[in-house]
């Protein structure tokens, strides 16, 4: 058996309303809401980034694997706003959490698939036998363009899942990677914001990519949408991930507890992640769990997992995952958004 | 450049590695060479608790240039369970909220950015519970 | 070891001193020392300069050299001292152990700091605390001492008003002092109203940044004898150390290194805090003033705050604390600060200060200096010869 020992999401307190991007651009709002379905976002503040959220998560990650860190194998993060060009976030998070100095660190990016992916290869280190535990991290505070769409919805946040073969609370049963050229999102080299293609982003790329793979795993493994109790699939914003389940045949209450998109915004690589630790929270031995990530580019991970015995007893160890979305939140006017996020000229000193 | 003292710094930032005299048990952050308590030169490495509450605290509205984006900002000495202190900076939170006695745990947080060619700098904050 | 005496002090206008080079504000004291001493100034054999960090302020160190160089004290030797903002009160225990030691027989004691050329100041002053525990973590020095404040405030009740009281009778003092940088009056409400720097304390709460210099000429008091006329006798001197961050000390409502001092003095002086006739304290912030004379002994823990509110340690009062208008009034160029509180001690004693001259024919004055938020103090207490 090989899969999840231990998990952890962590959620910023700072948020900004969809009202309040909408009223700076002189934008209808409540189309806006309306049409993205997304009340609010988190907003990274200015002492945190990437790394800071990665290591917040994996210490909750500890906390629920109850192992010692120096047995984790390998860390790996994958992000689309690792703070640095060149040098590793994983590094900062292996001496933060001391899992080092015997352990393979490197960085991932794939869009907003990058912590799946992640994931994936913690998963496969650990069923390969090569080592006990691995760490997979998905985590964002990725940046919208002023006023453009992805300004309501580009949030910060992120998951970290301890993979292993004893001590499992969810086993991965089944994965699944759909992948091909698809230039729907991206961001050159020196560019401070990404582009995107409009429309094309829908059916070509989100849709083409999440369904396939979704009904690529089902296939492979045999198993119908009525055998899970959740389902998460990628939030770019609060409508694609609700289409996209209703395409592969799975119905609102399987999608409910993953969508933390409309409070929460789209963390990117640690979107579908962050929906699966929403699940785990609450799943009870032999829950059937389906995630599908999505990155532009263009792919789709998948994964199967069954929660085993274990989960209950290490899903109070750290803070849940609905808990930190609804708890203490701090919420920022346009100004105070603009200023944390950087975008504002200051000058040199 | 900071490279050098800033790696060297890492065990006590990252982890709140403390050193615990091995003579008379009083625990050092950051670790030191003699014993501030009974002079003696022997320790053992140990980790610092990650709860506490605030002994003093102030709010900080002229801070200096590498903390100008913060302002204001709270910031307090901690003592931890153990009893340890410690100084930082707390993290979201508005002026009034920080009181003595006020119960924190230990966060990681990015400590100062430097200029945009220059060293991430990481290490710990606090954050009030409950 | 011989007896010490005081026999003339010099100090330089304080203030932004925009046309003074920092060599040439030494010199200036020490002219001015030499003239009140009326020596010849090759009669002097040694100095000691205070000064907390002419490096990071004008980017000059090796101050034994070029001091002496541009004041023309060459060739004598020389050494810089450093304590943080007690670097004076260092330089000038330091001269007295040469010449109580029998080593030398005139022995300069300065101090001089140069704070206005473009440095930035909270980054200089921010040393004297723990770079790497405090300051890296957004501590300034004022955020040091608001935490006093508060720890006090909590424990005592001391108030924002009293801490007021302190800033407005400086300045009362200041007022009438030719060297001081702010020789104005303010009152309470100004204080209270003022920018916010880390609370509770405002900016009227925090000493300035200052350009400035001082100097005093010690001898041993046989050769002062026979100068015939009024002179001071060092009866009492006490220095200490505390930790450098504020987190390690006990008690956070207290500044233990100055009643440590402050005991070492007295114990050698044969005198008690009662004997005390003014003292010059260390007001780097007006709640260090309040928890200050409470470590000296003027008055009970806790009972600072209300004594200044009540006019105790005004300069008609029954312990006249500052009568020079303090560093919050006067100025505070770092290193220069100890001696001139040593200035004030010897104008008060020998009659000379002026429209500030305490009624009441002093006998006894102490000078209290101190370092950072308390790692380091030094104590003096100076007795009238005529």
């Amino acid at each position: 058996m090989y899969g999840i020992v231990g998990y952890g999401s962590y959620v910023p307190r700072y948020r900004i309303k969809a009202e309040s991007i909408a009223n700076q651009w002189g934008a209808d709002a409540e189309a806006y809401k309306r049409g993205l379905l997304l009340e609010e976002k988190t907003v990274p503040g200015p002492d945190e980034d990437t790394i800071t959220i990665s290591v917040t998560a994996a210490r909750y990650a500890l906390q629920r694997a109850g192992i010692d860190p120096r047995e984790i194998g390998a860390c790996y993060i994958g992000s689309e706003s690792h703070p640095y060009a060149v040098k590793p976030s994983g590094t900062i998070v292996i001496d933060a959490l001391g899992c080092g100095p015997e352990c393979h660190v490197a960085d991932f990016e794939f869009a907003c698939k990058a912590g799946s992916e992640a994931m994936f290869v913690a998963y496969s280190h650990v069923k390969s036998g090569e080592m006990k535990y691995a760490l997979g991290i998905g985590a964002d505070t990725s940046q919208g363009a002023p006023g453009d769409a992805l300004e309501y919805t580009a949030s910060a946040g992120g998951t970290a899942y301890i993979m292993g073969a004893d001590r499992v609370a969810a086993e991965i049963l089944h994965t699944y990677s759909f992948c091909s050229d698809t230039p729907d999102f991206w961001r050159r080299e020196g560019e401070f914001y990404p582009r995107h293609a409009g429309r094309f982003t829908g059916e070509p790329a989100y849709f083409h990519h999440v369904v396939n793979a979704t009904k690529g795993i089902l296939a492979k493994s045999g198993m119908e949408p009525k055998d899970f109790r959740f389902a998460v699939f990628h939030m770019p914003n609060g409508k694609f991930p609700l289409r996209a389940g209703k395409l592969t045949g799975f119905k609102p209450e399987q999608l409910e507890q993953g969508w933390v998109v409309n409070l929460m915004g789209n963390t990117y690589s640690g979107s579908s992640p962050t929906g699966l630790a929403a699940c785990l929270d609450v799943a009870k031995p032999d829950d059937h769990i389906l995630i599908t990530s999505f990155g532009s580019g263009a792919a789709s991970d998948s994964f199967i997992i069954r929660a085993t015995d274990r989960l209950p007893e290490i899903q109070k160890l750290a803070p849940a995952t609905r808990d930190q979305l609804a708890d203490r939140r701090i919420h920022l006017d346009y100004g105070k958004y603009v200023a944390y996020r950087g975008k504002i000229r200051m000058n040199v000193t | 450049m900071i490279s050098p003292r800033y790696h060297r710094e890492i065990p006590q930032r990252y982890r709140l590695e403390a050193a615990k005299c091995d003579g008379c048990g009083k625990i050092h952050f950051p670790p030191r060479k003699v014993c501030r308590e009974c002079g003696g030169e022997s320790f053992t490495t140990t980790n610092l608790p990650s709860r506490g509450k605030v002994v003093t605290h102030t709010t900080i509205w002229i801070p200096p240039a590498p903390f100008e984006d913060q302002k204001p900002y709270v910031v307090a000495i901690v003592e931890l369970e153990n009893g340890v202190r410690l100084t930082c900076m707390v993290a979201e939170a508005p002026p009034d909220e920080v009181t003595i006695g006020t119960e924190v745990e230990i966060i990681f947080r990015k400590l100062q950015s430097g200029r945009d060619w220059e060293v991430l700098q990481y290490g710990y904050k606090a954050r009030v519970v409950g | 070891m011989r007896d010490v005496a005081v026999i003339g002090v010099g100090l330089t206008k304080f203030g932004d001193l925009w046309e003074t080079p920092l060599r040439d504000l030494f010199a200036e004291a020490t002219l001015a020392c030499v003239k009140d001493a009326d020596i010849d100034k090759k009669q002097i054999q040694s100095a000691y300069i205070g000064c907390m960090t002419s490096g990071l302020f004008v980017a000059q160190e090796h101050l034994a050299s070029i001091l002496c160089d541009y004041a023309g004290l060459n060739p004598i030797g020389a050494t810089r001292v450093e304590s943080a903002c007690a670097s004076g009160g260092a330089a000038f225990r330091a001269a007295y152990l040469e010449v109580a030691s029998g080593a030398s027989d005139f022995v300069l004691a300065g101090g001089v700091e140069k704070m206005n050329d473009g440095a930035d100041a909270t980054y200089c002053l921010a040393t004297a605390a723990d770079q790497e525990y405090e300051v890296y973590h957004g501590v300034t020095f004022p955020g040091l001492y608001a935490m006093i404040a508060h720890a006090h405030m909590h424990r005592y009740g001391t108030t924002a008003e009293q801490l007021a009281a302190v800033a407005v009778k400086n300045h009362r003092n200041g007022a009438k002092n030719p060297y001081a940088q702010f020789p104005m009056e303010i009152s309470i409400d100004t204080v209270l109203k003022s920018v916010r720097v880390a609370e509770p304390l405002g900016l009227m709460d925090c000493s300035p940044v200052t350009d400035g210099a001082g100097a005093a000429l010690l001898c041993p008091v046989e050769v002062a004898k026979d100068l015939g006329r009024p002179f001071v006798k060092i009866i009492g001197s006490g220095h200490a150390t505390d930790s450098i961050a504020l987190h390690d000390r006990a008690d956070l409502a207290a500044i233990p290194v100055v009643g440590r001092a402050a005991r070492r003095a007295y114990e050698q002086a044969g005198v008690g805090s009662k004997d005390i006739d003014f003292c010059e304290v260390h007001d780097c912030f007006t709640i260090a003033e309040i928890v200050c004379t409470e470590e000296l002994g003027f008055f009970e823990r806790g009972h600072g705050g209300p004594s200044a509110a009540d006019g105790l340690t005004a300069l008609d009062g029954q312990i006249p604390i500052n009568t020079s208008g303090g560093l919050k009034s006067k100025g505070h160029p770092v290193g220069a600060t100890g001696i001139a509180q040593i200035a004030e001690v010897f104008w008060q004693l020998t009659g000379q200060a002026g429209e500030r001259q305490l009624k009441k024919s002093p006998r006894l004055g102490m000078a209290q200096n101190m370092g950072g938020s308390g790692g380091s103090s030094t104590v003096h207490i100076l007795e009238v010869v005529s």
